[in-house]
Parts: C-alpha cells; structure tokens; sequence
C-alpha cells in the first residue's frame, strides 16, 4: 500500500483511469472459458463469479488463465459495450495485455499482497494505470466520480 | 524501448500505415513487460476464428487490409478457422457464421498471410527449431514448439501474432529470454500415461499445479519417451488449465539434457504425482453416462490418430453423432488411406479446418441440442464448461463406445 488511504501500487499497468465497482475472486480470467459474452455473465459454472454480469466492472481477480482468444475478446465486448471496465490481477499473462492494448481496457498486474484479499467484494474501486494504483473509494467521492472532469470514464454501477 | 533505425522508421510510417499500427501496438506490450528492445522471428500463426474475433474484429481486419500498404514479411500461418465449409450443416452453422468467415479470410489474404487453418503446424506444417524465435498463436502450439522443439514465444494473441507477421519481430520479454525459461517449480511423477485422454489428464493436473504463465514446471519420473501426439494433449492441456508455455521433462526435452541444466536442481520437489492424481481430474468431469454427441478435436488430430479412429470405427453403426477434426494437411491422407471412409461408414464425420470450441460452441449446442459431450480431450473438457456443455473425459475406445450404445461406461 502506497502513502494514499486504500490504495495499493502494480508492478504493470496500461491505460486509462477509470472508476467502478469491484467483483472480486481468488480465481482465474479468461474470456474464452469463463464468460457467456453475448450475455456479459460469468458463465463456466466452476467460477467463483458463475452467474455475476461483469459488464463495466473492475474485475479483481488471481491471475490469468488460459488460451489465446482474449486478445481477440476484449476488443469485440468493447466494441459492443460488454466489457469489463478494468482487470486487475495478481499475474497477468501476454495474451491479457495483448488484448488490453487493442481493447482499450485498463489493467494492472503485480502487487507486493494478494490484491483480491485487499479489495472487497461490491466496493467502489479507482483504477489509475498512471499511477499504477488501484484505491478504494470513500463514499463521498462517489458523487465526484460520477461527473469526471479530466476524461476518465465514469463510474459504473448504482 | 530501444529500437533500429528500421523500426524508428516503422514507428514514423515510412513502412506504411499497416507496419505503424503494428509496431505502435507491439510497442505498448513491448513497454508493459520492459522489454528492451526487439528480437527478429521467422515464423508467425494466427488465431482469428470469427467466434472470438466477431464482427468488430472482422472490421478491424478489413480496415488494416484496406490500407493496402503493407503485408506480412514472414512466413505466416493461421490457427483453425470457425467452421468447415463443406459440413457446416452437420454443425449447425448459419449463413452470417460463413459469411464472416470468408470475410476473415479475405481480410487475412489481402495481407498475405497463408491460410492453413491448423492447431498442429508442428506436426504438419514446419516444426520451430531449438533456439528459434517465433510469434505462435493457439497455446498448444506455443506450448508444444517452447517445450518439445526447444524454440522461444510467447503466448501471441492474433492482434500481435498478426502485427509480428507484419513486422517480422516482437518485444523481447517472457519466453524469448534466457532466465525466463529456467525451472521455477519441481514436479516428480510416479505413473505414466497410456491413453491420450491419460496424457491429457496428466497435463491438466500440472497446469493446476503450476498455476499461471510464468511457471515454469521440470519433471522427473516418466518411464519411457512419450510420442509427439502423447505430448501434444500433455502440452495443449497443461497450457489450457495452466496458461502454461513451457515445461521441461528430465532427459526428454531439449533444453532439459539434465535436471541441472533447466535450473531444476536448487529447487526441492514440489508435488508427487501418481496416477490418483490423474483419475481424480478425469472424473471430476464425469457428470452421468447418456451422452448427445462425441469429439475428437483439440487439438485437432494427427493422422496416426484418424489411423486408430477408424481401426476402432471399423464395422460400427453409431447412434450419435461423432466428429473428428484434424487440419486441411492431414484430411487428404485421411481420405486417400480410407480412414475418412470407414469413420463415416460407421456413422461419423471427419471435419477439416477447424477446431470445436473455436466453431461456435455455443449456438452449436442451442442448434443441435448437443450438452452431454464424450471426449478424449482434456483441454477441451476444460474449455467447455463456460460455453454450457457437461464435458466428459474418457479415453478414445470409450467415446467411440458411447457413439455406439449412447452411454458412456
């Protein structure tokens, strides 16, 4: 955790700020094996997140899994506005940040703690690739982070 | 990153709009990962089935082969298509699947990338050599040319194996790099294999174990030298379950002339596995004994495997659908031996080109009313799960056995 309140630092990042809410496992990511995307849900159903929309959430999850076809996936659900807001993972493979870097998606990879015992579950997260941080939000920035001012994108969920 | 003269040049769209979209993208991974700079590769392979690429990423294609100005200065090979177009019915496919298929196709031509449409070019293209840097696509491949033949890639999704065919290189990071490849977990095996769902099996257990793509597993313990379809399911499963695009087996793969040489001696043995272990993964998917549909695919299969299909097929009348997916090299040898005949005297078919979870999965269980699937596949039984199937491992003469009486023993 860095000198601000709840916010933990990556080794990795690429992208843009983004604001969201978080789900949270200690499991896998992988387009292809874990998501119906035509849905947005969590669809294998040995997942911790089986049955949960991940559609604009920061998703916390392990590490990633699996084979190649992210990097095709995370543009496609971009295009059509089922992506996931952010990822952030404990290990991250090629694949994931091939697929970020053509879908636009934030990530962040590689803490000093397991980041999904950190974040809770439903909490409203700030994900900053430039800082490389992801910081839990007070509820009072929430109002702030609906109306973003530097072009970031805005929050997501209630 | 560091880069030559070329690719300042690159960078700046002296090389075309298509190598600057390239390199811009290479770039951004290159500097995620720190790489320093570029390592040239002499062989690129795609994965760009219309099923993950969609109607966005078809555009996206289509939109770089417009440019028209630049194609792939490397060999440049694609992993399996969505369909096969001479059975798509047997499939279920609809016209907008085809039709965005062929559009894929004509995208990937234009930027003259060669259309081979394999998981298994290691076993009918042109094997990577020891020491070779490529830009593979499909995790098996990597896994299988890493590990067996001793050559050096990274996982590369199509958006960078595409952009490594057009640059003829990629960010040296990961696998590319000596340290990378050393031994970072211990394994020891007191069992070996004998069916290929066995294999399978086997490789998922130590992708498990492994956990995620920076492992790097050595094992000791086989007690003979596995065949490269034996170590094509341990290698495409392992790296199914564990994102896995290395392993090191003691005195088998190259780089592994001893434990020492891999880095395996510091490291205490981690895991014992025997063949508990195995069958504990191969029933954990075991969800009943009616079955709807049988596969034979991922990877697809070789022609030694078509030869014992079809020894097995002999004289059968099956009751529910059997596919067999091998690659547009090997279906003709199929054919030409009679192997495709008595597969589908039997009531079978042999499929080319394409692979079944890249072909749709999902619709084509909502068309064809296929759930329970009997496999010998383990990466395919993990896979599966997500596009709403209850996958079934079981060893080749078992499924052939379900296609006949319906049930799985």
């Amino acid at each position: 955790m860095n000198s601000l309140v709840n916010a933990y630092v990556a080794q990795h990042a690429m992208g843009s700020r983004i604001v969201g809410q978080a789900l949270v496992a200690h499991d896998g990511f992988s387009a292809r094996y874990d998501l119906n995307r035509l849905s947005g849900v969590f669809s294998r159903p040995t997942h911790k997140l089986s049955g949960q929309s991940y559609v604009n959430k920061v998703l916390v999850l392990d590490t990633a899994k699996g084979g190649v076809a992210t990097a095709w996936m995370l543009y496609e659900m971009r295009a059509r506005n089922m992506a996931p807001a952010a990822i952030v993972l404990n290990s991250i493979n090629s694949i994931l940040v091939q697929g970020a870097a053509l879908g636009d998606v934030a990530i962040l990879a590689s803490f000093e703690v397991d980041i999904t015992s950190k974040i809770s579950h439903g909490s409203f997260v700030e994900v900053d690739p430039q800082a490389r941080t992801i910081r839990l939000l007070a509820p009072h920035e929430l109002v702030i982070s609906n109306e973003p001012t530097d072009g970031s994108r805005p929050i997501y969920g209630p | 990153m560091n880069l030559s003269s070329e690719e300042e040049a690159m960078l700046e769209g002296e090389a075309g709009t298509v190598s600057k979209t390239a390199i811009e993208h290479q770039i951004k991974v290159g500097d995620f990962f720190g790489a320093h700079d570029f390592v040239s590769v002499t062989q690129a392979h795609i994965m760009a089935d219309t099923e993950s690429l969609g109607q966005a990423g078809v555009m996206w294609l289509e939109k770089l082969a417009d440019a028209g100005d630049g194609r792939v200065r490397i060999p440049t090979i694609t992993d399996p298509r969505g369909t096969d177009f001479e059975n798509a019915d047997i499939l279920g496919h609809a016209d907008w699947m085809l039709e965005l298929e062929r559009r894929a196709i004509t995208a990937l031509q234009r930027l003259g990338v060669t259309m081979t449409d394999t998981c298994i070019n290691y076993q009918t293209v042109q094997a990577a050599t020891r020491g070779e840097h490529v830009a593979f696509g499909d995790t098996g491949v990597v896994i299988y040319s890493n590990s067996v033949c001793g050559a050096r890639s990274n996982f590369e999704g199509g958006p960078s194996a595409l952009a490594a065919g057009l640059t003829g290189r990629v960010p040296r990071y990961g696998y590319h790099l000596d340290a990378i490849r050393q031994a970072s977990i211990r394994l020891r095996l007191h069992w070996t294999p004998r069916e290929l769902s066995e294999w399978g099996a086997l490789g998922g257990v130590v992708g498990r174990l492994t956990g995620n793509y920076w492992q790097v597993p050595v094992i000791e313990g086989l007690d003979r030298f596995p065949g490269s379809d034996e170590l094509k399911h341990f290698g495409a499963a392992m790296a199914s379950f564990g994102s896995t695009p290395l392993f090191h087996l003691v005195g088998i793969t190259p780089e592994a002339y001893s434990l020492a040489a891999v880095g395996g001696d510091k490291l205490s043995v981690a895991h014992h596995i025997g063949e508990a272990e195995v069958r504990a993964l191969s029933e954990s998917y075991g969800v009943g004994t009616a079955v709807d549909v049988v596969v034979f695919s991922a990877p697809q299969l070789s022609l030694f495997e078509l030869r014992d299909l079809a020894a097995l097929s002999l004289g059968r009348h099956f009751k529910r659908p059997l596919l067999a997916v091998t690659s547009p090299q090997v279906k003709p040898d199929c054919d030409r031996l009679g192997y495709t005949a008595t597969i589908e005297a039997a009531g079978g078919n042999v499929l080319s080109g394409n692979c079944f979870y890249q072909s749709y999965a999902r619709e084509m269980s909502e068309t064809k009313g296929w759930k329970r699937l009997a496999t010998n596949s383990a990466k395919l039984v993990n896979i599966l799960g997500g596009y709403g199937y209850l996958p079934m491992l079981a060893s080749m003469r078992a499924c052939v056995d379900a296609a006949e009486s319906g049930e799985l023993k």
